[in-house]
């Protein structure tokens, strides 16, 4: 545990320096910049780009989980429950779909930037959130739910109160699955001009330039890894919250 | 005062509860005893809408349930079931008050209401209050599901087989209990349960269903010695039936004078209880108070008359 914080810390530290200080790092890519040609990317402000591709994937994801967790909710209520297969099918296009192609078929209809990059992330995130959610829901301790309806909850109260609450940390596994697949696949939103990481990587390859094919991929690597171990923490604790809690001492 | 009337619920064609009639009265247990799929618990459920019936009516203290919203008319009854059915996410405190709060109890009622009900299940509130249910033992667990049955002060309470899941030594202390809170709140209970043992045991009215029919309403030592049917009786234990019968007697009442040697049992105990210690001890009787507190026995032939004489 305290090994795991240590790792933690410094890894922020060193995403942070990544960042802010791209300068410091210039002897370590160096050696794979081509001989005479940049080293670290100076175009644009890497800290503004950060932020620009974190702002896309948490506009996604949260629609994506506003919309999913909506699907499942409404496909687990007795009266949705004829719409369970459409909305699994819905889903699963949205997943079978390569971002790529959803940014050419999007780039027409939205114009190049944001936009078609928020559509191919949206939807690529609805998957993993309603089916996490869809279990979540559907799989609740069958006494607490039959004594919620007993003691004289309304449907909505049991929704709010019990069922949501109880399936947050399947949800949130479904969350944490979706919001590492878009960092990742927000970076080729870059080839529309949307500004992201991707940009670094792509002036790379266009380039030549390993240097900054490297440290537009750390940053993003390490923006994955930092933000799917803050989501397992949370995950964590919430099922340690809902019982784990006698087991662990 | 619960009544029951001319209730009928048909699935698919077939009556799970057939025309079933019976009063409950206000501060009495009633326990509803039968085999799985008598429709004991379709009845119970039927009471608050949980299933709602093809015909007839249940009454509250007169009003009907039917005309009742289903929420309104659940927060009135209290529902306690197998298994507890806590809710994992929220403390003791929480699960306890949790229809006070639906209510819309102010909170400082709510708060004593709970530390007053986990007093009432000896459960220390200072200790219990912050815990989740994942840190209470299977007994512990189920006195707060109870509790928090009980927590709005219900008109009614119903019970669906709520000790199941307990072990036979702490089954045996949450019936006790029980009885203890039910004397002392003066509280109105429909149990549900397949064993005839913790029917007889508990119940001021016992009945007995079979095959969605009500076919014996009566009090316990009724059950006993006059069967209704032939179900009823198997159901009693035909050989056991004299032994359940001196259960329900408490020693005080056929105690005889006569001064003999030992530590008297209390007034209170059970003739079986009694039969028991005699075979124990091999004496042919034994010392017990009596209601006025002066020593008596009770001897092997009186116990013996006393469950000839109603069995």
């Amino acid at each position: 545990m305290k090994i795991g914080a240590l790792i933690r810390l410094a890894l922020i530290a060193l995403l942070l320096a990544l960042v802010l200080r791209p300068e410091w790092f210039t002897w370590a890519f160096a050696p794979f910049a081509p001989p005479g040609g940049p080293v670290i990317y100076t175009r644009a402000s890497l800290l503004s780009l950060a932020l620009s591709h974190l702002g896309l994937v948490a506009l996604a994801s949260t629609a994506s989980t506003l919309i999913a967790v909506t699907l499942a909710v409404l496909v687990t209520r007795p009266a949705g429950a004829a719409f369970r297969p459409l909305s699994r099918t819905i889903t699963n296009i949205g997943q079978t779909f390569p971002p790529v192609a959803v940014l050419a078929l999007a780039v027409p209809a939205l114009g190049f930037g944001a936009g078609p990059t928020l559509v191919a992330l949206f939807l690529y995130g609805l998957l993993p959130i309603f089916e996490n959610a869809m279990t979540g829901l559907s799989t609740l301790p069958p006494a607490t739910m039959e004594a919620a309806r007993g003691i004289g909850l309304s449907r909505w109260q049991r929704l709010v109160r019990v069922e949501l609450p109880l399936a947050m940390p399947v949800i949130l596994t479904g969350i944490r699955l979706s919001v590492v697949i878009s960092l990742g696949t927000a970076t080729i939103g870059s080839t529309v001009a949307a500004r992201t990481l991707g940009e670094i990587i792509i002036a790379g390859l266009l380039t030549n330039n390993t240097a900054f094919v490297l440290q537009g991929g750390l940053i993003v690597g390490l923006f994955a890894v930092l933000i799917y171990d803050a989501l397992v923490q949370l995950e964590t604790y919430l099922s340690w919250r809902l019982g784990a809690r006698r087991a662990r001492g | 005062m619960i009544e029951i009337d001319q209730i009928t619920k048909i699935y698919d064609g077939a009556r799970a509860v057939d025309a079933v009639s019976m009063t409950v009265e206000t501060g009495t247990i009633t326990v509803i005893v039968g085999t799985s799929g008598s429709g004991k618990t379709t009845l119970l459920r039927m009471i608050n809408r949980l299933v709602e019936p093809s015909s007839g009516d249940v009454r509250i203290n007169g009003e009907a349930t039917a005309e009742m919203s289903k929420t309104a008319l659940r927060r009135r009854i209290g529902y306690a079931i197998q298994g507890h059915g806590l809710f994992p996410h929220y403390t003791v405190a929480r699960n306890i008050g949790v229809v006070p709060q639906l209510l819309g109890w102010p909170a400082a009622k709510i708060a004593a209401r709970v530390d007053e009900l986990l007093d009432l299940f000896s459960m220390a509130p200072e200790q219990f209050r912050t815990r989740y249910p994942a840190e209470l033992s299977g007994g512990q667990a189920q006195r707060v599901g109870v509790a928090r049955a009980l927590a709005s002060r219900p008109d009614l309470l119903l019970m669906d087989e709520p000790f199941g899941a307990l072990d036979p030594i702490i089954r045996a202390r949450a019936q006790e209990d029980l009885r203890r809170i039910q004397r002392k709140l003066g509280s109105t209970i429909v149990l549900v349960t397949h064993d005839m043992q913790e029917a007889i045991q508990l119940g001021d009215r016992v009945a007995v269903m079979d095959a969605g029919r009500l076919v014996q309403h009566a009090t316990p030592a009724q059950i006993i010695t006059e069967p209704a049917t032939e179900f009823v009786a198997e159901m009693v234990g035909g050989i056991e039936r004299p032994l359940r019968l001196l259960s329900l007697i408490p020693a005080c009442e056929i105690a005889q004078d006569g001064q003999i040697e030992g530590t008297p049992l209390p007034a209170q105990t059970s003739l079986r209880d009694v039969l028991a210690q005699c075979l124990a001890s091999g004496r042919d009787a034994v010392p017990v108070l009596r209601e006025d507190g002066t020593q008596g026995q009770v001897t092997l032939a009186a116990i013996r008359a006393r469950a000839q004489s109603r069995a």
